[in-house]
C-alpha cells in the first residue's frame, strides 16, 4: 500500500499507465467507465492500469455514493522532483559556479 | 458533485492522535502552514477562521463535520484575494486511516466552479504544506519554508 518508488517508476514506464495519468490531469476524479471512453484499452486492461497505478499511490480512488473516481496524488511525482531533480539543479548551479570562478579567476 | 478538485494523499508514520492534534492546533500549525493558525473552537456548526501572524484572516467558514482522529469537513472561504474569494465556498475534507505503522492522510479540497482558480492556487499551496506536516511529525522538524509568511506571493492562496 505504501508509495515505493520502485513500485512508482514501474507505474510511470507504461505508456498506457501514463496515458492514464494525462487524462487525469486533464480532467480529475472520473469513473473508470469515463476512462475507458475513446481510449483503445480494454476495460479489463484499465482496470489492471489503475491497480498498479494506485499501488504505486499515483492515483487515489474516492468513493462518491455508488461512484468510485480517480484522482491524480501529487505526492509521489513531488518525491522525485525533491529527491532527484533538485539535486541535479544543485548540481548544475555548482557547475555554473564553478564555470564563473574559472571565467573570473584569479590570475593575477 | 464538484467541479474541481484537489487530492493529496500521504503516509505518515504518526498516530492517528498526533496527526490530528498537528492538524488543529495553532502550536504545530505554526510550524508547518506558514505561521498561521485556525481559531475554531472544533465543534460542528462552529464559525472557523485561517488567521495570519498578523490576525488577518485570510480564509473563513464552519465545521461541517468533526469526528475527532478520523475525519473533519470544513466550508472554506478564501477571504484575502478578490480573485478567489469570489469563486465562493469551497469545502475541505481531512480523512485519517491507519495503515500498519502509519496514518494515511487524504486531503480532498474541492468547489462548485470549473477550472478553479482557488483550487488551482491551494494545489501549488497544499504540497508545500502538507510535506512539512509529514516532515514535523517525523523528524520533529518542519521544512524550512514553510515555517514563516513568505515576503512575496508564493503561498499559493496569497496574493502578492
Amino acid at each position: 500500500m505504501k508509495a515505493d518508488m520502485d513500485m512508482v517508476f514501474k507505474a510511470l514506464a507504461d505508456p498506457g499507465r501514463r496515458l492514464l495519468l494525462d487524462r487525469l490531469r486533464a480532467d480529475n476524479g472520473q469513473t473508470l467507465s469515463e476512462l475507458c471512453e475513446h481510449l483503445d484499452m480494454t476495460r479489463q486492461a484499465v482496470t489492471k492500469h489503475l491497480k498498479l497505478l494506485e499501488k504505486a499511490s499515483l492515483v487515489v480512488a474516492i468513493w462518491r455514493g455508488r461512484e468510485k473516481l480517480h484522482y491524480l496524488n501529487p505526492v509521489p511525482i513531488h518525491q522525485i522532483a525533491d529527491r532527484w531533480i533538485g539535486k541535479f539543479e544543485q548540481g548544475r548551479l555548482r557547475a555554473l559556479a564553478e564555470l564563473k570562478k574559472q571565467l573570473e579567476g584569479d590570475h593575477g | 458533485m464538484a467541479n474541481s478538485q484537489f487530492v493529496y494523499v500521504t503516509y505518515i508514520r504518526t498516530t492517528p492522535g498526533k496527526l490530528w492534534k498537528a492538524l488543529l492546533k495553532p502550536e504545530f500549525t505554526r510550524q508547518y502552514w506558514v505561521d498561521c493558525w485556525q481559531d475554531c473552537d472544533w465543534k460542528a456548526g462552529s464559525k472557523w477562521q485561517l488567521k495570519k501572524p498578523d490576525g488577518g484572516v485570510t480564509d473563513s467558514g464552519e465545521v461541517v463535520e468533526i469526528e475527532p482522529e478520523r475525519r473533519l469537513v470544513l466550508k472554506w472561504r478564501h477571504e484575502f484575494n478578490p480573485e478567489l474569494s469570489k469563486e465562493g465556498e469551497s469545502r475541505l475534507t481531512y480523512t485519517l486511516e491507519t495503515v500498519g505503522d502509519s496514518v494515511k492522510l487524504t486531503v480532498l479540497h474541492e468547489i462548485d466552479v470549473p477550472d478553479s482558480k482557488l483550487i488551482k492556487a491551494v494545489s501549488n499551496g497544499w504540497p508545500h504544506i502538507l510535506a512539512s506536516l509529514k516532515s514535523l511529525l517525523e523528524t520533529g522538524e518542519s521544512l524550512a519554508e514553510t515555517r514563516s509568511w513568505p515576503r512575496e506571493g508564493c503561498a499559493g492562496t496569497q496574493k502578492a
